[in-house]
Formats: structure tokens, C-alpha cells, sequence
């Protein structure tokens, strides 16, 4: 137990390492700006004074290394500073656009992990049958598909067509939950779309992977049925690989998010990051990029952790 | 035993003979088109093949790999690995034709009338769970005996097989326990159902010598104290003579021969089965010491992670001028990491390396190109030392080119050349490793060595993957070359019987260090220190009672393990 | 050596399909009716015999562009790939053949790359340097480079434990030696498989940032940003603007279907 803790302790202490550098890549990545920030912002006609305004907005006169601990000091106390483009306060403009792409992304996982599981199961069972094949080729296929795609063709025959579902998802604080799940309903279906064929085959690979071990020919010659091998003997060792599977295509979730917000026009952190970055509102996308590193970094940091929990050598150490 | 009424009177009239348990007639196995390495054609694995087991009674399979052996054994269980079938012949266990059961029915007869013990017990335990609930697992799903009574059960099972802490080893799991003690809890595994037949499939082939003996003598009593029959599987006559009343030769998926123990290893009648049973009978004078050394290594320590972790500690050895030194040791013994000091991959910690007289650097990149061109190396997996994406030419082609400049036609007829004096011919200059046969292949990396004209050769086990007459041919390869071409041997290796066939001079390791060293002739005859007397004592021998008396003399004598 | 009926019919199709998406790149400005840019005739006029898939918003033919956007979309896409394996490949032939520090040291550049989901890294970069095609195929090249660095890495390490490897540096090779004669043309088939991989994850990421306003900018014509121009459509019930989104997934399909083969043939791996 002693040797697990310690282990989890490292991975902890590598997350926040790995965080730590992530904000000084995000910072510095700036300073690799060609030519001056404010006047690449504002384009070659800016005044002299918008210019000056700009540069003391982002603290230009102050060292680099010295703006970067006073930066992450007060990310630390959640304040982002304030927007270039409308001087609003960036942590009061993040807050209910990050809750709004949680959710998204959570309603996408809760379709899409049993489906996953179910498919990517049945697909090892019955592999190399027809149903493994048309599952292979489906899933092949959509894993092909851009995410706008599959947002608009779900468009087109569920709102346009039978509208049954909004093609808008116009939410904000006040929106009853009903109503907001029936506005995110398309949004999380086309999410899911796109990660499940992911999911389902890396499932499927997975599962064949531990069915090839010896111990399950073992079982096998023991006589237990096929049932039995399954559940009492293959399962116990694909648990850790599948746990794997489903937090990393929920990192991939946090992308998907961002072409999907979009397309539905959901008010969430991808369309904040995308505007920003049209606008070049460049303190917006630092504090959007570092959020969506910090939620990637945690889920990789949970899945390491799931995997070191879940092995047995570690669990039981000589 | 409803079955019974729809036998047919040919398989009643095989019952009736005398206790019969299993009988094959005309077996006939093969891998499906998709499967075979030929692709299209389907391979027959197995044919006509016929055997009888009686109650009580041991079968020994033996043959080189690619014979059969393992695909007869779980054949008998109704199972085929990779989609592998039954096409023709019978399999009557218990008097019921497998080949008729239901999937249920084969599931009835697995794990309760058959077990399987598999070679390797480390990938054959499910590392997620406790030993015991796997042990006991077959006999509590076929409903043999309550959980309570099975544990009971093999906690005596345990104990007859000489597991350390029988009460509470089932409460480990697999990586907890050795390899040896992981082989005996699959036996207690087998045994625990209280089946009527148990295949063996090579069980102590993965393990070291003076660990397979105890477990050979483990497997053997406990066959005898249960009276349980058994299929045992080997590719090594001298074990399979200890546990088995009848012995079947297979070559390439047909019957040799097959009789009882003593007829095989005394009168043999078939080519193949008497130069099994010859297979030692390279007769290598040891050379007189001529104390001119081409290679002398002094007070030798290396090992990883800066010093903190030691693999060899102070070792000395000399080699002789176009003599070979054996160095014999189990797997832990340093033997190959010394190999990886003198080649320069390992510099060692401490020590000196002198090569005919001069000092050599101890590191790879510092040594010239021509001190590298005389040490030339053979490893055990010709397979894997040969760049699969390059023709023979190019293989042995290089080291000409490299070394000494040579191109062109030039190089060619050195490479055929060295065809030649490998016995295999230039032909063979176009082919590619994955179309030559193992014993082929070691061959060609031997030409590989020759071809940069070396002084020294160290050999990494070189015969130990290979069927034993291939390896016997490869060895008196390598006498030959000795004497044409005046080379020096070290020849790492673990078989003793490989060691008097070849060796002028003999140093055994033992946990990274040198135990015993000097001429062929002392090293390997008494007075012995322990552990040179308790491995040459492991080395199973071709006679019916050696196990029987290797065990006796060592109880009186608790050395070693 | 490859017999054509030994090859499975999604891959045949893959194939076929492949190939007809390189010679409209390649042709395009031969098939196309209209010049990439001109405006011929009102915005989102109906499909027709004069314009096949109607107009843009700006008034500009459809099926011309669906054209040009072949070429622009895939040229940009395969440009970006090869820098990324020129990258990638080297990196990770390199840290496997040296290993030791140099392994180390690359490796945890990579991991530091990485630790950035690409899409969002991609953003932050692109608001950085600004939108351009140049700053486009760097920047994404760059982070995909990581993706094939850590693979060659992985394969080749798995090439260099083979004692082949070990005779060649004991017999005094050099490293571009063993790099390109020992490793090299054992990872080649993974490579090519991967190459086709990363192709269509690069080409579904330049297209999705088309799409966001952030790729490939007009008056050049791509899919991703047709996409985008035309979507308003969409609620009238009209498909056009998910022609070239089909487009573009006809292509990745194709791709994938002809990597699975190939992957499934150079592994020679049973799944039983």
C-alpha cells in the first residue's frame, strides 16, 4: 500500500510539474510574437497612445520573468485579468461558458460510454463475424467524419426535417434544465457520434488483447464456459485498459467540443476561443488554452492513476 | 453416460481392452488455409498418428518443435489453438469420441477428466487473481468437491510438491511467487480436479537445471502417489525417460516410433530416434594449455546504475589461442553480461581486458576498427540476429566490405566462399532469413563472424534454441572451423553435455562470480565444490534411474538451493 | 506481388476513391468551369444546368470551388504531413538509435508539446503568429510532429533490442548507418501506414479550422470554410452546404479503409 501511495504521489507531483510548464509555454508563447504585440494587435494605422495603452494593459513595460510570476500568482487567486477587446473581466467571462462546456461534454459521455463499452464488447466476442466487420466499417467511417459533418446532417434530418430538436442551442443562466437539455441534445449526440467509434474500437482492441493472454487458454481448458472465461478471468485484466480508453476519449472530448460549439452556436469556452482568437484577444485564449490544458492534464493524470490502482503487481507487491 | 448408447461397436471394442483412458486412431490435424504460413493452402500439422494411454500410465511425446507434440496433447482435450482442427481419426477419452461432444460435453471432460499443465506457469496464471481460487477453481465449477474440501486438497497437494508454506501460498498471487514454485502450483492445479489424465506440455523446460530436477521429481511423485495417467510432453529424451513408461517419437507430425522407456533409450530401431539417443557423442580431446593467451580478463567487476547494483564481481579468466573456453552458468550467473563487457557494450567498473597481450579499451567507441573485426560474436536467437529486410549477400556481404574494403565480384566470391565452408552452398546468397530453417540460420551467422577473419569468437549459447541434431551439427561446424581457421572460442552456455562436447577449458559462475575454473578435464571431475557438484548433478542423463539417484545424492548433501 | 483480387473490397474502393481525389487536385483548373474566385452570378442561386451546385454567398460557382478545394485543402494537408514526418521521423529514429540523453531530452520536449490538447494548441499558436497559410502548415506540422515522433520512437526501439542492431554496433557501424540499413526498412511499413493516419487527421484538423474562420482564408477556395460560408442553408433544407463536408469525409474514409487493409496485411495478425 505504502509503494502505491508513493507511486500516486509521483504521478501527482509530474501532473502539477507538467501544469506548471503548460502555463509557461502558454505565457512565453507570446514573446515569440514577430515584432511588437500591441502593434501586431491593433495593425500599422494604431495611434502612438492606443499603442502605449495596450502595452501597459499587458504589462509590456515590465521584465518577462518578472510578468510571468505576477501572471500565474494571480491565475492562482482566479483572476485572468480582463479582455483587450471589451475590458471585461476574463475569470466573470470564462465562469458560466466552462460550466455550460462541462456539461456538453458530460451529456456526450453519458451517451456515448455505455454504447462504447457495449459495442467495442460484442465486436471482440464475435470477432472476425459479420457483426464485428459492419461494426469495424462503421466505425471506420465515422471516425472519418469532420464533427461538423455529423452536426450537420443531425441538423438536417432531426431539426430541419422531423424537427423534433432545435438546430440552436441558445442557452444561458436562466434556461430551465428541461429546456436546456432539449437545446444541448444535438450538440452532445453529434459529440458522441464522433468519439464513440473511437472508443468502441480502442474497447474492442483492448478486450482482444487480454483474450489472447495464456491464462484465458487456461480457463478455457478448465472447462468453464465461455461466459465464465469473460467475466471471471478476462475482465479483472481489461478493466484497467478500458478505464484507460474511456478518460483518454474524454481529453478527446475537450476538442471535439470546440468545432461543435460552434456549429450549434452553444455558448460554451470553445466559441470563447474561437472568437479570441479571431479577434487576437490574446489574454482570453491564454487563460481558454490554460483551462482546457489543465482539464486534459487532470484526465491523463486520472488515468494513470486507474491504471497503477488496477494492477495487481502493484496492488500485491512481493 | 447417456453417450454410451450411441457408441459404436468399434469404440466399445476399444474399451474393453484393458483400462484404456484415451485412444487416438489415426489422428489427423490441420491449421485452415487463412492460418498457414504457406497461405491458401491448409497445413497438416498432425498425421496418422495412433497412441493409447492406459489408467495409470505416462506417455511421453518427444520430438523437435514442429513435431506435434503439443498439438497431439491438447488434442486430446478437444481443444485447438488458432483455430486449428480435427480433420480425420478418433479421440476416444473415457470412451466417449470428442469429436462428437457438444461444446457442453467437451466442457464437462476439460478441467475435470483432463487437465493441461502448460510450459510456462508465469503466462498460464491469471495475474489479477489469488493462486488458490484458481487452483480450486475446475473442481468447485464441476461441482468435484466443495470449496472447503478442494482447498483442503491442495493445500496436501501443495505440500507433496514441495511448495515452501503450504497453508498460506495460495494466498499469493502469480508475480509473487518463482517460476519453479509457479510450475508446482499449476501441477496442484491439474491435480486438484482429480482427473484421469494430465497433459504435461513441456513443464520444465523454461526453468533452470537445478530447479528442473526438483520439479521433474515433484511432477513424478506426485504422478505416482495419485496414480493419475498422463501425456508428457518434451523435446528432451533424458527427462521424459524419467517420468514416462512409454515413450512416442514424432518428427514434423508423424509417428517415429513409439515403445516402452527402455526400448527407446536402449534399442532404438528408427535412424532418427538412435541418433536422438547419440546426440552427445562429439568425442573433443581437450588441447594441452599452451600459455600464449589471446584473451585474459583480471579482477573484473561491472554492473548497472552506478556500482550500486553488481552483475560480476572480480572475475578472471584466460583464453587460449584457438582454444574454447566454456563458461557455464544458470540464468542470474552474470555469464552474458560478461559478454557484454568484452565486446565494449558494458564497461566495466574495475578490472583489465587485455587482447594478445595489449590492453582493451573498455569501451565500444574507443576500440579501432580492427580490434573490433577480431572479436566477432554469435548469439543464441539466430532468428532475431539477422536484419530480416537483407539477403544472405548483404548479411555476410558486409563485414567484407566493412572491414577490409571489399567490393564488387570480389566480395562475392568471398561470400560463397563462406557458403561453402558452412556447408550450405552459394545458392543460398539470395535468399532471406524468413526462407531458411533455424539450424540454417545459425550457420549463416557464423558465416557472418568468419567473414571479418576473426581471432576470437564469442558464442552466446548458440546451440540452446536448436533441436538437438541441428545443434550437434553446428557444433562440429564449429570444431571444423577451429581447426581450419585457428579461431578461439568463448562459448557461454548453460548445457553441461554441450560444454564436454566442445570446450578445451571450462569456467563456471556462479551469481557473478567465478567458482571453478582450469582445464576441461579437472573442472569437470571430482573433488567438486558444492555448486559445481549440484549442477553437474541437475544435468538429467539417458538412463531410466538418474533421477532417482541425482535426488538421493543430493538430500545427503543440502549445498545450493 | 500484390495480386488485385487478393485485395478486400473496401480497400478497392478506398483505393479508386483516392485516386480520383488526385487527379481533381491535380486537374482541377482543367475541369473547373469557372476561374477559383470569380463572382459569375448572384449568391445562393438554386442548382442549375449553368452552375451545377448553385452559387456561394458571394455569388460564386459551387462545383468550380468544390474543385479548387480539392487541390488547396489536400495540397495543404500533404505538404503539412511530409514536414511532419520529415520531422517526426528523424526526431524519433534519432532518440531511438542514441537513446541515453538524447532520448531523453527529445522525449520530454515532446511530452511538453503534447501536454496541450493540438486543436487548442493550434489556437493559441495561430492567435500568436497569425492566420496564414505559411504559419498554418508550420504550426501544425510542428505539433503533429510529436504524434509521429513518439511512434517511430517506439517502433524503432523495438527494432533496436533485436540483436541484429547489437552486431551492427558491435561491428563498428556508424548511426546513419544502423538509422537507415538495419532500422529504417523495418518500421517503413508502419511508417507509410501511419503517414496515411496522420495525412487524414491533418487534413480533418486543417478543415475543421477552415471551418472555424482560423485555416485556409479566402478568396482560396476549401471545404472547411465552404462549410461555414454556405451553413445557413442547412435550415432551408438545402444539402449543399454538406457537399463538401461529404467531401471531406469520402476522402478520410477512403484513407482509413486502405490503412486498415495495409495494417492488417504488413501485421500478418490473427485476432484469435
Amino acid at each position: 500500500m505504502y509503494q502505491i501511495g508513493k507511486i500516486i504521489g509521483q504521478r501527482v507531483a509530474l501532473g502539477a510539474l507538467t501544469l506548471w510548464i503548460v502555463s509557461i509555454v502558454i505565457f512565453a508563447g507570446v514573446q515569440f510574437l514577430p515584432g511588437d504585440i500591441a502593434t501586431e494587435i491593433l495593425g500599422r494605422s494604431a495611434t502612438p497612445e492606443a499603442v502605449a495603452a495596450i502595452r501597459k494593459s499587458l504589462g509590456l513595460d515590465v521584465p518577462a520573468h518578472i510578468r510571468y510570476f505576477q501572471w500565474l500568482g494571480s491565475i492562482l487567486q482566479g483572476n485572468f485579468g480582463t479582455a483587450l477587446a471589451n475590458g471585461r473581466d476574463i475569470a466573470e467571462l470564462i465562469r458560466p461558458r466552462f460550466i455550460n462546456t462541462l456539461l456538453l461534454a458530460l451529456s456526450a459521455a453519458v451517451i456515448s460510454v455505455p454504447l462504447a463499452l457495449l459495442g467495442g464488447i460484442v465486436a471482440a466476442l464475435y470477432r472476425n463475424t459479420i457483426v464485428d466487420r459492419s461494426i469495424n466499417i462503421v466505425t471506420l467511417a465515422s471516425i472519418s467524419f469532420p464533427e461538423f459533418f455529423v452536426g450537420y446532417v443531425l441538423i438536417l434530418f432531426l431539426s430541419v426535417q422531423a424537427g423534433i430538436l432545435p438546430s440552436m442551442s441558445d442557452v444561458d443562466s436562466s434556461t430551465a434544465l428541461v429546456d436546456r437539455l432539449i437545446a444541448m441534445a444535438l450538440p452532445s449526440l453529434t459529440l458522441a457520434v464522433v468519439v464513440l467509434a473511437h472508443m468502441m474500437r480502442m474497447t474492442r482492441t483492448s478486450i482482444i488483447n487480454v483474450l489472447g493472454n495464456q491464462y484465458i487458454e487456461t480457463a478455457r481448458l478448465k472447462g468453464l464456459p465461455e461466459r465464465r472465461v469473460l467475466v471471471g478471468h478476462a475482465l479483472p485484466n481489461a478493466l484497467a485498459p478500458i478505464a484507460n480508453v474511456i478518460v483518454m476519449n474524454l481529453a478527446y472530448l475537450i476538442t471535439g467540443v470546440v468545432v461543435v460549439e460552434v456549429v450549434f452556436v452553444y455558448p460554451g469556452l470553445g466559441q470563447l476561443i474561437v472568437d479570441s482568437v479571431q479577434k487576437r484577444d490574446i489574454p482570453v485564449v491564454q487563460a481558454c488554452s490554460l483551462i482546457f490544458a489543465a482539464t486534459y492534464v487532470v484526465l491523463n493524470l486520472i488515468a494513470d492513476i486507474l491504471s497503477i490502482v488496477t494492477n495487481p503487481r502493484l496492488l500485491h507487491p512481493k | 453416460m447417456s453417450e454410451r448408447g450411441k457408441m459404436s461397436t468399434e469404440q466399445c471394442a476399444g474399451i474393453a481392452t484393458a483400462g484404456e483412458l484415451l485412444t487416438i486412431e489415426n489422428l489427423r490435424i490441420e491449421a485452415p488455409a487463412s492460418n498457414s504460413v504457406r497461405g491458401g493452402v491448409p497445413s497438416i500439422l498432425v498425421d496418422d498418428v495412433s497412441l493409447s494411454v492406459r489408467r495409470g500410465r505416462v506417455m511421453g511425446l518427444i520430438g523437435e518443435s514442429g513435431a506435434g507434440k503439443s498439438t497431439i496433447g491438447l488434442a486430446s482435450m478437444g481443444y485447438g489453438r488458432g483455430g486449428i482442427k480435427i480433420t480425420g481419426g478418433s479421440v476416444v477419452v473415457n470412451g466417449r469420441d470428442i469429436r462428437k461432444l457438444s461444446k457442453a460435453g467437451l466442457r464437462k471432460l476439460r478441467g475435470k477428466e483432463i487437465c493441461y499443465v502448460a510450459q510456462s506457469a508465469a503466462a498460464a496464471f491469471n495475474p489479477a487473481k489469488r493462486l488458490m481460487d484458481q487452483v480450486v477453481e475446475a473442481a468447485l465449477m464441476h461441482g468435484v468437491s466443495s470449496r472447503a474440501d478442494a482447498e483442503a486438497r491442495a493445500v496436501i497437494l501443495f505440500k507433496k510438491l514441495g511448495l515452501p508454506d503450504p497453508e498460506k501460498i495460495g494466498r499469493r498471487f502469480p508475480h509473487q511467487v518463482s517460476g519453479g514454485q509457479l510450475q508446482r502450483v499449476m501441477t496442484a492445479m491439474a491435480l486438484c480436479s482429480e482427473p484421469d489424465l494430465i497433459v504435461f506440455d513441456e513443464p520444465t523446460t523454461a526453468l533452470d537445471v537445478t530447479t528442473q530436477i526438483d520439479v521433474l521429481a515433484a511432477i513424478r511423485d506426485a504422478m505416482r502417489e495419485t496414480s493419475v495417467a498422463a501425456i508428457y510432453i518434451t523435446h528432451d529424451l533424458a527427462v521424459v525417460a524419467q517420468v514416462a513408461d512409454e515413450i512416442m517419437v514424432l518428427r514434423g507430425g508423424k509417428m517415429v516410433e513409439q515403445g516402452t522407456t527402455r526400448q527407446i533409450i536402449h534399442h532404438p530401431r528408427q535412424d532418427y530416434t538412435k541418433a536422438l539417443v547419440a546426440v552427445h557423442d562429439i568425442q573433443h580431446p581437450e588441447k594441452p594449455a599452451a600459455a600464449s593467451p589471446i584473451l585474459a580478463i583480471d579482477r573484473l567487476t561491472a554492473g548497472y546504475g552506478n556500482g550500486t547494483i553488481k552483475v560480476l564481481e572480480d572475475v578472471a579468466l584466460v583464453l587460449e589461442k584457438a582454444h574454447t573456453l566454456a563458461i557455464v552458468g544458470e540464468s542470474g550467473s552474470g555469464k552474458s553480461t560478461l559478454a557484454r563487457v568484452i565486446t565494449g557494450l558494458l564497461p566495466p567498473m574495475s578490472g583489465s581486458l587485455k587482447f594478445d597481450g595489449k590492453a582493451l579499451p573498455a569501451r565500444l567507441a574507443e576500440r579501432s576498427k580492427n580490434e573490433l573485426r577480431q572479436l566477432q560474436m554469435i548469439y543464441q536467437m539466430a532468428d532475431v540476429a539477422m536484419n530480416p529486410r537483407q539477403t544472405v549477400a548483404t548479411i555476410i556481404g558486409r563485414p567484407i566490405e566493412f572491414y577490409f574494403g571489399i567490393k564488387g565480384d570480389e566480395r562475392d566470391r568471398r561470400v560463397a566462399k563462406l557458403l561453402d565452408q558452412i556447408e550450405l552452398g552459394k545458392e543460398f546468397a539470395n535468399r532471406y532469413p524468413s526462407e531458411l530453417s533455424g539450424g540454417q540460420k545459425q550457420r549463416i551467422c557464423i558465416a557472418r563472424a568468419l567473414a571479418a577473419k576473426p581471432r576470437i569468437i564469442i558464442c552466446d549459447e548458440v546451440t540452446s534454441a536448436l533441436d538437438p541434431l541441428v545443434s550437434n551439427g553446428i557444433l562440429k561446424l564449429l570444431l571444423q572451423l577451429q581447426k581450419e581457421e585457428e579461431i578461439a572460442y568463448l562459448f557461454i552456455t548453460h548445457d553441461l553435455a554441450t560444454v564436454s562436447s566442445i570446450a578445451d577449458s571450462v569456467v563456471v559462475m556462479h551469481r557473478g562470480r567465478v567458482v571453478r575454473s582450469g582445464a576441461k578435464s579437472q573442472v569437470l571431475n571430482p573433488p567438486f565444490d558444492p555448486y559445481t557438484e549440484l549442477l553437474l548433478s541437475s544435468v538429467p542423463q539417458l538412463n531410466e534411474g538418474w533421477l532417482d539417484g541425482a535426488i538421493a545424492s543430493r538430500r545427503m548433501q543440502p549445498a545450493g538451493n | 506481388m500484390i495480386k488485385l483480387r487478393d485485395i478486400p473490397l473496401s480497400a478497392k474502393f478506398g483505393i479508386i476513391v483516392i485516386i480520383m481525389y488526385v487527379l481533381t487536385a491535380i486537374f482541377a483548373a482543367q475541369l473547373a468551369p469557372y476561374g477559383e474566385a470569380d463572382i459569375v452570378a448572384t449568391p445562393f442561386e438554386a442548382w442549375s444546368s449553368q452552375f451545377w451546385l448553385g452559387t456561394d454567398n458571394l455569388g460564386r460557382d459551387m462545383f468550380t470551388r468544390l474543385l479548387f478545394g480539392a487541390r488547396n485543402t489536400l495540397g495543404i494537408a500533404f505538404v503539412t504531413t511530409v514536414i511532419a514526418f520529415a520531422l517526426g521521423a528523424t526526431g524519433g529514429l534519432v532518440a531511438a538509435t542514441f537513446g541515453g540523453w538524447t532520448d531523453q531530452i527529445l522525449s520530454r520536449f515532446v511530452d511538453v508539446l503534447m501536454s496541450i490538447p493540438q486543436l487548442i494548441f493550434a489556437l493559441l499558436l495561430l492567435s500568436i503568429f497569425g492566420i496564414s497559410i505559411p504559419s498554418l502548415i508550420l504550426v501544425i506540422a510542428v505539433l503533429d510532429s510529436t504524434r509521429v515522433y513518439r511512434l517511430t520512437r517506439a517502433v524503432a526501439i523495438n527494432v533496436t533490442v533485436f540483436d541484429y542492431v547489437e552486431a551492427s554496433r558491435l561491428r563498428g557501424e556508424g548511426a546513419i548507418w544502423i538509422m537507415t540499413r538495419e532500422i529504417l526498412p523495418n518500421i517503413v511499413p508502419t511508417l507509410i501506414a501511419e503517414f496515411g493516419l496522420r495525412f487524414c487527421f491533418v487534413f480533418l484538423l486543417i478543415s475543421g479550422l477552415s471551418f472555424l474562420g482560423l485555416g485556409i482564408q479566402p478568396p482560396t477556395a476549401d471545404w472547411g470554410s465552404m462549410v461555414r460560408d454556405s451553413a445557413t442553408l442547412i435550415t432551408y433544407g438545402d444539402v449543399t452546404p454538406l457537399l463538401p463536408a461529404a467531401a471531406i469525409a469520402l476522402l478520410a474514409v477512403a484513407i482509413n479503409l486502405v490503412v486498415d487493409w495495409f495494417l492488417h496485411r504488413a501485421s500478418g495478425l490473427k485476432d484469435d
